[in-house]
């Protein structure tokens, strides 16, 4: 597979979909998308660079371990639960909150939150479960 | 409709399970990525087909006017289709593994956990 | 962007209006903790030399939790929080009751004797393989598995439970763990799936998953549901996940193959959330298709527990025979679900909690004494008792209170199910576990006398052990020596010390933890309590 076209290519391709997936992650907070298929769509980005560069780039690409980056996404899905803790809410409710910014209405909310923990969650996972079986296919 | 799907899982569901009678983990784990999208199609059926709208409340209403699809089955569907996606991924890692460390794919030839040529319990003190 | 038309929207029909009190967020504190612990501490996967602190505090927590909540529990009864505010049968229930929470905290207790075995037994490695991490998340699953009132929840939860098993299995991926977690991995997929599809039917009949809500509306829709044969697939799926006797050949398979202390944790928990789960749904959900598949339940319990057993006898490994003691126990705790009487589910409940503990402490004491002797098999060890009486005793204890001898915690329950047994009539019920029992004293006897009363080898050196071979069966590799000139970890022994001191305090002082076990098996028979919790104001029938 590492043919000089793909190997000249993967890097803005993989670049461009990660690009994408964050689109989809933020196009989930009020039409279809979120952080399960964007999490997708970035490990699929980082499987197609590790198969045109070879998985060591991928693992200095994205700099952390992919398992640390589910674990980070883990935490933060569970703390955007805890949000509710000090708000007199049960567990998980969505709250939200209006932001002016630059004379626009930004809405966050916590479910955005647990939505970004969502697609780390996913993109360390699948990235993790690629990488290891792509290493063992040039070993 | 439903009974039309219903046919569609059972045969499904029968394909997986004569993956599973395999004695290879290949086939298994064929007969895993099957069986898993019997059952979304299955709990799809079970929260019943409509050709109905989607169950979106118009800005100026309260409730839901108008007869609307089950979103529920969805939500469950796409937490079956997470959870059997990863446990695929996991099993095609472990499958590879076995292949690696074990040189086969036929179960019956897994003994390294269970050999066969175990010594006998001591049967006197 | 244009503001649409206020309508003044009434919140009040769909969300729970009223402030939670912090002490509420004691229901999912549990899991929620655990999963924050785990996350933490995959984060700092390469830091392994703080895991084991981090680990042990966040177990402590956990079962500190736990304790709350069943103090919580026997003071108010069952507590109900929703997820999301949504009321039910909308939102995700935790419904929290004395079965689930008396369970949740043995589970917290078990897993925290697990995180202080593993100090000693699971090395750097199988620290940067993930060992605290999973065993946080894993507990997170089965946590939630005891905490949650929401039968596709509990699904979740089993799975949640499931893939951190599967890390925790392959810890070091050696070649015997991977031959035993392809089996165990196939097999419990099976399971999974089959209670996901019990739960596709579940919600096609009832429209409905929430377990209060099931209960409400399940007489309206026994007439014309087929309720039956979704019983039965609940009860193949649970009793796959319990290793119940046609369908538990996955746990001989695997459970003898990772580090002990993951099969300690393995054997006392996984399977135990397997008869909770048939509790809950079988006696909670559906009594009257229970009381109908009662013979089929009683027939696999009697076989389960018998057959448990002859395999042990017929066990050469330690491991392995603990495996299929784990799987005997799960016969007798099936015994009461079949006869479904206030008097079995409380045996039942009595016995899943002692099995959690002892089965535990099984595993550590096969596990400390197997590297002690230098071999896992009978037929090449020996001579434990010459240089170990503590740890020899101590196992001894274990294999009498496994057995269902007194002054120990398997007295009581056996006791339980016997009586419950006869009462309804079961006689040969009754006796398969008098039986069981029976065989259970003389298969744990006889590894007592091969293992550690047999003299050690004739002319046996220190340093050399002439029944062992150059190399070590199974996976732990300690240098091959007599019994006699190492002493075992003394955090290994101090956790099995704890654990069988539970056992003797249980057995010599049953009353508290028999008077909860019928609590909770009368809240089981009537969950009126239960369904009000999470419909404050219906009367259900």
């Amino acid at each position: 597979m590492r043919t000089v076209i793909f190997r000249t290519v993967a890097p803005y391709l993989t670049s461009l979909m990660v690009l994408f997936s964050i689109f989809v992650l933020l196009r989930g907070h009020n039409e279809p998308g979120g952080g399960f298929i964007g999490g997708l769509i970035a490990a699929s980005a980082f499987a197609i660079y590790g198969i045109a560069c070879g998985v060591a780039p991928v693992r200095r690409a994205l700099y952390f371990h992919p398992m640390a980056l589910s674990a980070f996404g883990l935490l933060m899905s569970t703390l955007a639960g805890m949000i509710s803790l000090p708000l007199s809410v049960p567990f998980m409710t969505g709250n939200w909150m209006k932001l002016h910014l630059f004379g626009n209405e930004i809405d966050l909310s916590s479910v955005l939150l647990f939505d970004i923990g969502v697609y780390f969650v996913v993109l360390g996972a699948i990235t993790s479960i690629a990488l290891a079986l792509e290493e063992r296919d040039r070993g | 409709m439903e009974a039309l799907f219903s046919l569609l899982v059972g045969a499904l569901f029968a394909v997986s399970i004569y993956l599973f009678l395999s004695k290879h983990i290949i086939r298994m784990l064929l007969g895993a990525a099957i069986l898993g999208n019997a059952v979304n199609l299955l709990i799809f059926t079970a929260g019943r087909l409509t050709r109905e709208v989607p169950p979106i409340i118009a800005t100026d209403e309260t409730t839901l006017t108008t007869a609307a699809a089950n979103p529920l089955p969805q939500a469950l569907i796409l937490t079956a289709i997470v959870i059997s996606f990863s446990f695929f991924a996991f099993l095609l890692v472990l499958g590879y593994r076995a292949f690696q460390e074990l040189d086969t794919d036929d179960t019956d030839e897994m003994r390294v956990a269970e050999p066969a040529d175990e010594d006998a319990p001591p049967l006197g003190y | 962007m244009a503001t649409a038309a206020q309508t003044p929207v009434d919140f009040s029909a769909a969300f729970n209006m009223a402030p939670t009190p912090l002490a509420d967020w004691l229901i999912v504190m549990p899991v929620a903790w655990c999963l924050l612990a785990g996350a933490v501490l995959l984060m700092l996967r390469k830091r392994t030399a703080l895991h084991p602190g981090i680990a042990i505090f966040a177990l402590i927590g956990l079962c500190l939790f736990d304790a709350a909540l069943l103090v919580r529990v026997l003071a108010e009864g069952p507590l109900t929080m929703v997820m999301g505010r949504w009321l039910p049968p909308f939102g995700i229930a935790f419904t929290v009751d004395l079965m689930g929470a008396l369970f949740a905290l043995t589970a917290a207790l078990v897993a925290l004797a697990a995180g202080v075995f593993g100090r000693a037994d699971v090395d750097t490695t199988g620290r940067r393989y993930g060992f605290y991490p999973f065993l946080m998340l894993l507990m997170a699953g089965v946590s939630g598995a005891f905490l949650t009132g929401d039968v596709f929840n509990l699904y979740v939860w089993f799975e949640v439970l499931l893939i951190a098993s599967f890390g925790l299995l392959v810890l070091g991926s050696e070649r015997a763990q991977i031959d035993g977690a392809t089996k165990y991995a196939f097999l419990n997929l099976v399971g999974t799936t089959l209670f996901l599809i019990a739960t596709g039917y579940l919600y096609g009949l009832f429209g409905s998953l929430n377990m209060a809500d099931i209960i409400v509306k399940a007489p309206q829709l026994r007439d014309t549901a087929p309720l039956m044969t979704l019983t039965t697939l609940y009860l193949l799926a649970f009793a796959m996940k319990a290793a119940a006797f046609p369908v538990n050949f996955w746990l001989p398979a695997s459970y003898h193959t990772p580090k002990l202390a993951v099969s300690a944790l393995f054997g006392g928990l996984l399977t135990k959330v397997g008869i909770y789960a048939l509790i809950r749904v079988l006696v909670m959900l559906f009594p009257v298709e229970r009381d109908h598949l009662a013979w089929v339940i009683a027939v696999i319990a009697a076989l389960t527990m018998v057959l448990g057993v002859v395999g042990a006898l017929a066990q050469n490994d330690t491991r392995r025979a603990v495996g299929y003691l784990v799987i005997s126990g799960i016969g007798v705790m099936m015994a009461g679900i079949a006869l479904g009487s206030p008097g079995g589910l409380s045996g039942t409940i009595f016995y899943a909690l002692h099995s959690m503990v002892v089965m535990t402490a099984l595993y550590f004491a096969a596990g400390i004494g197997g590297t002690l002797a230098g071999s896992f098999l009978l037929s090449r060890s020996g001579g434990l008792y010459a240089g170990h009486a503590v740890l020899a005793f101590t196992t001894l204890a274990l294999f009498f209170s496994v057995a269902g001898l007194p002054p120990f915690s398997g007295l009581w329950p056996k006791v339980l199910l016997v009586k419950a047994a006869l009462d309804v009539g079961a006689w040969w019920l009754a006796a398969s576990i008098l039986v069981t029992g029976f065989l259970t004293t003389i298969a744990t006897g006889r590894i007592w006398l091969l293992a550690y009363w047999r003299p050690a080898p004739v002319g046996a050196e220190p340093g050399t052990n002439p029944r062992a071979p150059t190399a070590v069966e199974g996976r732990h590799e300690p240098p091959v020596a007599a019994p006699g000139d190492a002493a075992p970890p003394f955090a290994a022994m101090a956790v099995l010390l704890a654990l069988t001191s539970l056992s003797v305090v249980f057995g010599l002082w049953p009353e508290p933890l028999l008077a909860a076990a019928q609590e909770a098996a009368a809240a089981l028979l009537d969950p009126s309590a239960y369904v009000l919790s999470v419909f404050p104001g219906e009367v259900p029938q």
